[in-house]
């Protein structure tokens, strides 16, 4: 991904009927003239209204389980009563395989995974965790991150000093390596800090390792923007008026450098997702029989020979919304700051 | 095409061996001797020579075969050393039976079953030229405990003065438990008690007889020599290990250590499963160790049918629950367990019902003191028909378990996990809140046994010893094999019986003199045991092996698998 670093507020250009709109309705409009992003919003839309919609088509669609094993269960194809895990009859007979799409949204559509469960259930279902696990971990990264760009950027000294080193050194380590070793250590045991507590296999174990690995990703941009804003007139201004901290932090540098992390926001849920697949695929992300594209890739492995379906749906649907999520961003960058594509080489 | 000649060189020399057989019955032995004899020298004259090419994912640790306890290398250590006795070296049950190998005779124990007087040969050479001595035969035996063998406490620790070595290895003596007498050119060995299952245990890889002068300590990468066809040349634990016929091997006994086909066996390693059956098919190379994927079994048993062999195993499939620990320290939980899982759903998991048979109890069919027990079924009696879902409930109900939280914990490989996820599933459709806690392979089975973990339910596996009945029901399940915070704590399931317990032990004593009648009374507490439940079996498995299609004469031993020696590769 692109380094993007957007500074200010929403930039204004002169452009026809532009003149009383604020910059964020300009900055809207822009987007909305945006086909590609908009295109990308329409289909994460898409992608979003179907994962929530998960529990409604399987339960009264596609009648099933996704969370329960289903090796002797069976399912209608072309009218006739099929058995789920079908057993080898050429040969010596061995092996026995799931059964593989029928595109009957009723019955198995993309057919069934090595413990007879409908894939289709369960790329949805799989889909609302990697979804819920991606928004939540950007937005607790996004958060997070500000926080610690805004106080080390503004108060500079020994509190920079050392909340930049701690960046470092946390960004120091090889994002995958850091988040597979906090995996594995707190899915085994979970998570207790005090009265706090979180179970082995709780949601909330990814979300938070995803968003801590990745806060210097963003709060480094922030911290510098931050810096630059210190020394901008109108904060010297607001300082001479006798503005408090809090004051000058809130009104003047915190709303300056929200379009960094409004930029960032998207990018950063598209990266946690691809984390978090990585994880899962890894055993060490979302923990069975719990769903997510990363686990249902893992699922599917051994099955690329029989049932590539199975791993394939899963990886379509990661790369079309991470696709998406990385245009959108670019069309939020492009909308917030049209200078920046201006200045771009080969801009249009 | 260029297979026919070979074929009909094998079709001929089977259709001279079936013919001396036939011949045999009335013939007199000396003649099917000779006969067998000519027959072997044929194969050997057409067939001797080649590599044989073998693949694993990985190594199987240390190469020293007084400490290495898989199956990897044991199938190995048959061609490359020897023990007092050995089991034969032939394909099916034949295989269980124990013949004399260093030593000259199958003594009959005296002293009331505790003395056992072994005659060794004159004449059998190591692979670094040296003859085998009485004396070597005891410092092997000393050495089992100097390098704290895997089963120096349970095989072995009835050898008089097995006690103190347990308990100080470096300075083990065996006095008065091993006795070499230079004259008489014999080793007696002295129990502290009689053992029927003692001829066994000096037959498995753990007492190879290796030379007197050979590290005190587990010799790791370095190979030690052994009495057998072949020997360890080199090994690369991230490349390869190479055996090579043994310069100094001349056949001493046909059934204990034949001589092999093959030049020169070669297992190579680092290639993933898959890469592995697809170098079979391409003829690349000649065998894995590993289980086939799954979706690879479909293409193996049609398109290369010939080249895949299926053998029963003594063996099972279990979930042993922890009977000390909630909610499995309630009877009725486990026997609900019992009830609710679907064995067939199981055997599918592990590959269809060519490759597994459902089973309810603990001694797998065929095994001595095995009778078809089956009471976790819809209708109780011999065999499984189907899960009775309903008594589960009931069950978890009546034990008032409901709503307790299950860890299943179970190795990360594919048809572990699988299993694992499938018992969390079973788990959950009854009451429980289940989890599932894969863990690497390599940590899993010391995991599993060590209290400490608090392992509530998990997947394991046991493929026998040896061919007796005690080695599922007092090894597995006997108070003595329970040590509380220990990572070796085979009774994973911490059950302990007393009343059952004192059973086992009173039939292991019985066994020396009367070894029918013990196995009326192990068919008993097979029976008990399964009905208390400490596991839930879930199916015995078939050992599928995959060949590539130059691998001719293949023997499956039931004791130590396919003899890779005995298959030639030209």
């Amino acid at each position: 991904m692109s380094e993007t670093v957007v500074g200010g507020a929403p930039a204004q250009l002169a452009a026809p009927g532009s003149a009383g709109a604020s910059p964020w309705t300009l900055a809207r409009r822009r987007l909305l003239r945006n086909r590609v992003a908009m295109t990308m919003v329409g289909v994460l839309v898409v992608i979003v209204v179907a994962c929530l919609a998960a529990p409604l088509y399987a339960h009264h669609v596609a009648h099933t389980d996704p969370f329960r094993s289903n090796l002797d269960g069976t399912t209608i194809v072309n009218g006739k009563t099929v058995p789920i895990m079908q057993e080898e009859s050429g040969g010596l007979g061995l092996g026995v395989t799931p059964i593989g799409p029928t595109w009957d949204l009723r019955h198995y559509f993309l057919g069934a995974d090595d413990q007879g469960r409908d894939v289709a259930s369960r790329l949805l279902y799989g889909g609302r965790n990697s979804l819920i696990i991606g928004v939540s971990a950007a937005l607790l990264t996004c958060i997070l991150a500000t926080i610690v760009g805004l106080v080390a950027g503004f108060f500079g000294g020994i509190v920079d000093g050392i909340l930049s080193r701690l960046l470092d050194v946390v960004w120091a380590f090889p994002v995958y390596l850091l988040a597979i070793s906090l995996s594995t250590v707190l899915l085994t045991r979970g998570l207790r800090i005090g009265p706090f507590h979180l179970e082995a296999g709780s949601l909330l174990l990814p979300i938070s390792i995803i968003a801590v690995v990745y806060v210097p990703y963003v709060a480094r941009p922030v911290r510098g923007e931050v810096l630059s804003l210190r020394q901008r007139e109108f904060v010297e201004a607001a300082i001479g008026l006798g503005a408090s901290t809090w004051r000058l932090l809130w009104s003047d540098i915190l709303p300056n450098v929200t379009t960094t992390v409004i930029v960032f926001f998207p990018l950063m849920i598209a990266i946690d997702m691809l984390t978090e697949s990585a994880l899962s695929f890894l055993s060490i992300g979302v923990q069975p029989p719990s769903a997510s594209w990363g686990t249902i890739i893992l699922d599917g492995q051994g099955l690329l020979y029989t049932r590539p379906v199975v791993a394939l749906a899963p990886g379509i649907a990661i790369a079309v919304t991470v696709l998406a999520l990385n245009v959108l961003g670019d069309g939020i960058r492009d909308a917030l700051d049209p200078r920046a594509k201006h200045r771009a080489p080969g801009g249009r | 095409m260029r297979r026919v000649p070979t074929i009909l060189v094998a079709a001929a020399v089977v259709a001279a061996l079936a013919a001396a057989a036939g011949y045999a019955s009335s013939a007199a032995p000396s003649r099917t001797g000779s006969t067998a004899t000519a027959a072997r020298a044929a194969l050997m004259q057409a067939h001797r020579g080649g590599t044989l090419k073998l693949q694993a994912k990985a190594a199987g640790g240390t190469l020293d075969p007084q400490v290495n306890y898989t199956l990897e290398y044991w199938q190995l250590y048959q061609a490359t050393y020897d023990g007092l006795l050995g089991f034969t070296k032939a394909g099916g049950n034949a295989a269980f039976t124990v013949v004399p190998d260093i030593a000259a005779n199958l003594p009959t124990p005296t002293n009331g079953g505790k003395k056992w007087v072994f005659k060794i040969r004159k004449g059998i050479k190591f692979s670094n030229g040296k003859q085998v001595t009485p004396d070597d035969v005891v410092a092997s035996f000393r050495r089992i405990f100097k390098v704290k063998s895997p089963t120096s406490g349970t095989f072995y620790a009835g050898i008089v003065g097995a006690a103190a070595c347990l308990k100080k290895p470096a300075t083990c003596t065996l006095k008065g438990g091993v006795i070499a007498d230079d004259k008489k050119w014999t080793v007696t060995i002295n129990l502290v008690a009689p053992d029927s299952e003692f001829k066994y245990r000096v037959a498995v890889p753990h007492a190879s007889i290796v030379p007197a002068d050979s590290p005190p300590r587990d010799a790791g990468t370095k190979p030690i020599p052994g009495t057998g066809a072949y020997y360890f040349a080199s090994f690369d634990p991230n490349k390869q290990l190479v055996m090579k016929r043994n310069p100094y091997f001349k056949e001493w006994s046909h059934a204990a250590q034949p001589d092999g086909y093959p030049d020169e066996i070669i297992q190579t390693y680092g290639l993933t499963v898959e890469a592995q059956i697809t170098a079979i098919e391409n003829g690349q190379a000649d065998w894995t160790l590993e289980a086939p994927p799954a979706d690879r079994l479909g293409e193996m048993g049609s398109k290369y049918a010939s080249q895949v062999h299926i053998e029963p195993l003594t063996a099972f499939w279990y979930a042993p629950m922890n009977t000390n620990l909630a909610p499995f320290n309630n009877l009725k939980a486990r026997q609900a367990v019992n009830y609710a899982i679907d064995r067939n759903a199981a055997v599918k998991i592990f590959g269809g019902p060519k490759l597994a048979t459902p089973s309810c109890q603990v001694l797998p069919p065929g095994f001595p003191g095995h009778k078809d027990y089956c009471p976790y079924t819809k209708n109780p009696g011999t065999k499984w028909s189907a899960p009775d879902l309903a008594k589960a409930r009931q069950l978890v109900k009546e034990s008032g378990t409901a709503g307790q939280k299950v860890a299943v914990v179970m190795q990360d490989d594919e048809v572990n996990k699988a299993m694992g996820i499938y018992l969390q599933s079973v788990l959950n459709s009854i009451g429980y809140k289940a989890t599932v806690k894969p863990i690497s392979p390599n940590l899993f089975f010391t995991y599993a046994q060590n209290t400490k973990n608090k392992v509530q339910i998990n997947v394991q596996q046991w493929y026998q010893d040896y061919p007796a009945a005690s080695d599922f029901l007092y090894i597995l399940f006997g108070c003595e094999s329970f040590h509380p915070g220990s990572d070796s704590s085979i009774n994973i399931a911490g059950f302990c019986n007393k009343k059952i317990n004192d059973q086992m032990k009173k039939n292991l004593l019985l066994a020396v003199e009367d070894e029918a009648a013990a196995n009326v009374k192990w068919a008993q507490i097979d029976r008990q045991v399964t009905d208390q439940a400490p596991m839930a079996t879930l199916f015995n498995p078939k050992h599928i092996d995959f060949v590539s299609k130059r691998v001719g004469n293949f023997v499956f031993s039931k004791e130590f698998y396919w003899l890779v020696d005995q298959s030639w590769v030209q």
